[in-house]
């Protein structure tokens, strides 16, 4: 694993990403940083607005899958990319994001969903590790 | 990811040279056989991937009757293999919108002139750049026409009918589209405001990945009597639109995925796959499911026919007046990801049905009387775009489809190489300069777009062809070949 904290694996159809983090909130900063570069984004160099951003969702699982969700939405909806994620996490299934938006330049491939395949955030020696499906 | 190993050819019983089936005893959970139409090659490309075991997973699926049926174009998807079909029985049965897709509706509409080649060649570069010009594509793109919310929900409800009614339609259209082009049931209030959000903008567009505008000859034609029927001449220019629901069906799709999570658990419903996450039919969230897909799928409907219009309008900018006749008609217009409520005959028993269908193509044969008058001795028109710069068939649905396959056939070539190979093995700029090379004019807004789409990374689409017509699912009418690819 590249010490970005994330990787693209093979997938036949769509995109595959490995991802780890010494935490949860980690791994959730990891795939995020992770998706924008499989995407492809580029932003401008103007910093925008501090953000925040809460979530609670099912379960961990369903709160990386919900949080890369609400990135991909601004992407599409407000045109803004992030910077400078710091993400606190409450409990299991819950988050407090705080990021810079950035105005988006260029998306070179979009994302169509995250999906639910396979998904488990499992323990590792160091850390967590899970491996997200993007349909693109 | 699951450890478990991947399906092997010995797993496999060879019920005929092109039917091959996995029964139940070949994994705990199975609830029906998982059946796939190959040869021996596309077989092995099936067994490549993790696609023949998401078919396995696929039928664990509670409700299921028949077997899960997997066309020679398969490839690996997310918790449903694409290219797979699933009938659940009504009214107990589930249905899973994972196992119909993100992009729900995402299908092809084919629009024949009597244009000759010979005749538009010198004008086809003009036409390429016309059609990316009136055709929007790409990323982030937002379409020409502007919905207000009142507006957005009456395309929820009448999809074609919509574009029919504010100048984006002719009439034929409608008939020669799958269902009319409007799915009955659909309830914008089963809709979120997010989707509503997301579709507002994007009515009228094309999007990115596998989607384009293609122009093409007609270069082979078997059935001459159904070509005719459906207006193909030898030698002639067609169009294929190929784009579904854009952002509105995803997030329909997302936000079910998400409100089954605990919908399965309360059912009882276990899964091998999180992504497979399912509702009885029966139940409110399965209703529900049902009522939001249909506005997807009427959103798709509006969607390919408002990129017809601009098709039309591109013929007619760049052919009006230097050419005899530069009219479009409508071949057909067909989903090939869908839940679709049908009859279908299943051991001797007709049964109400729910048949999930993603990557894969309705193939009703002749008689159904969904069908235009035209079409209804013939079977249903079945359109299968290759991929970029190889050929595209048109096909009709038979009474084998009807027998094997619920009524289904495949949708296209299929992939074999992942896209990240893909973007290593080519370079756009170069597939672009070899394509038109070749004759084929290229206009596409992204070079590694390019190269993941290129036809190195897919299935040999006339084996796939030559599949599903001995298999007796489809019948060939006509083989098409590219001149012009629009891609965003």
């Amino acid at each position: 694993m590249p010490s970005a904290g994330f990787e693209e694996l093979e997938h036949t159809a769509d995109w595959a990403l490995r991802v780890r983090g010494r935490d949860l909130a980690e791994l959730l900063v990891n795939a995020a940083k992770g998706m924008l570069e499989l995407a492809g984004v580029r932003t401008s160099a103007t910093a925008g607005p501090e953000r925040k951003l809460e979530l609670t969702s099912l379960d961990r699982e369903s709160l990386l899958v919900d949080w890369l969700h609400e990135l991909l939405l601004a992407l599409e909806l407000r045109q803004v990319a992030f910077k400078n994620i710091q993400l606190e996490i409450k409990g299991d299934r819950g988050l407090t994001a705080t990021f810079q938006e950035v105005p988006l330049t260029s998306i070179a491939k979009p994302i169509k969903a995250v999906t639910y395949h396979e998904l488990v955030i499992e323990q590792g020696p160091r850390g967590l590790f899970t491996t997200v499906v993007f349909d693109v | 990811m699951s450890e478990r190993h991947l399906v092997r050819k010995q797993d496999f019983k060879r019920l005929s040279p092109f039917l091959w089936e996995l029964p139940t005893s070949y994994r705990p959970g199975m609830r029906v056989p998982v059946r796939l139409f190959a040869d021996d090659r596309l077989l092995e490309d099936a067994l490549d991937d993790k696609s023949l075991d998401q078919a396995v997973n696929a039928s664990m699926l509670p409700g299921l009757v028949g077997h899960v049926t997997v066309m020679p174009d398969v490839h690996q998807g997310y918790g449903f293999p694409i290219g797979g079909v699933a009938a659940t029985r009504l009214p107990h049965g589930v249905i899973s919108p994972g196992a119909i897709g993100y992009d729900i509706n995402c299908g092809v509409r084919l629009l024949a002139s009597q244009v000759p080649f010979e005749e538009a060649e010198g004008l086809l570069a003009d036409l390429a750049s016309a059609l990316y010009r009136n055709c929007p594509a790409g990323v982030g793109v937002k379409g020409s026409v502007k919905l207000s919310l009142n507006e957005l929900e009456r395309v929820c409800r009448d999809g074609s009918q919509w574009a029919l009614v504010n100048g984006y339609a002719q009439e034929t259209d409608l008939a020669r589209t799958e269902e009319g082009g409007r799915i009955a049931g659909a309830d914008p209030a089963a809709v979120s405001d997010r989707a509503k959000q997301r579709g507002q903008p994007q009515l009228g567009t094309l999007g990115a990945g596998n989607h384009f505008v293609e122009v093409d000859v007609v270069d082979q034609v078997f059935d001459p009597a159904a070509a005719k029927a459906m207006g193909l001449t030898a030698g002639a220019l067609t169009v294929q639109i190929h784009c579904g629901s854009r952002g509105f069906g995803h997030q329909v799709c997302t936000d079910y995925v998400r409100e089954f999570q605990p919908a399965a658990a309360r059912y009882q419903i276990q899964l091998p796959d999180r992504e497979l996450v399912c509702a009885p039919l029966d139940s409110p969230e399965g209703r529900r499911y049902l009522s939001a897909m249909a506005c997807a799928a009427n959103y798709a409907f509006a969607n390919r026919q408002i990129m017809a219009h601009h098709v039309r309008r591109s013929f007619e900018e760049v052919l009006g007046g230097r050419v005899q006749n530069w009219d479009l008609r409508q071949v057909y217009d067909i989903a090939h990801n869908m839940g679709k409520i049908e009859e279908h005959v299943v051991g001797g028993e007709r049964v109400r049905v729910c048949v999930h269908r993603k990557g894969a193509t309705r193939a009703f044969g002749p008689g159904f009387a969904g069908l235009p008058d035209e079409y209804r001795p013939l079977g249903q028109p079945v359109l299968v775009p290759g991929s970029m710069g190889t050929a595209s068939w048109v096909l009709l649905g038979t009474e084998g489809s009807m027998e094997q396959s619920f009524g289904s056939t495949c949708h296209g070539a299929g992939r074999v190489m992942s896209r990240k190979q893909a973007k290593k093995t080519v370079r756009g700029d170069q597939l672009r300069a070899e394509l038109e090379g070749r004759g084929i004019q290229v206009r596409a807004g992204s070079m590694p777009g390019l190269a993941e789409e290129a036809p190195q990374a897919y299935k040999d689409v006339d084996a796939v062809v030559e599949v599903v017509a001995k298999a007796g699912i489809a019948k060939k009418v006509a083989r098409l070949r590219p001149v012009a690819v629009i891609k965003g």
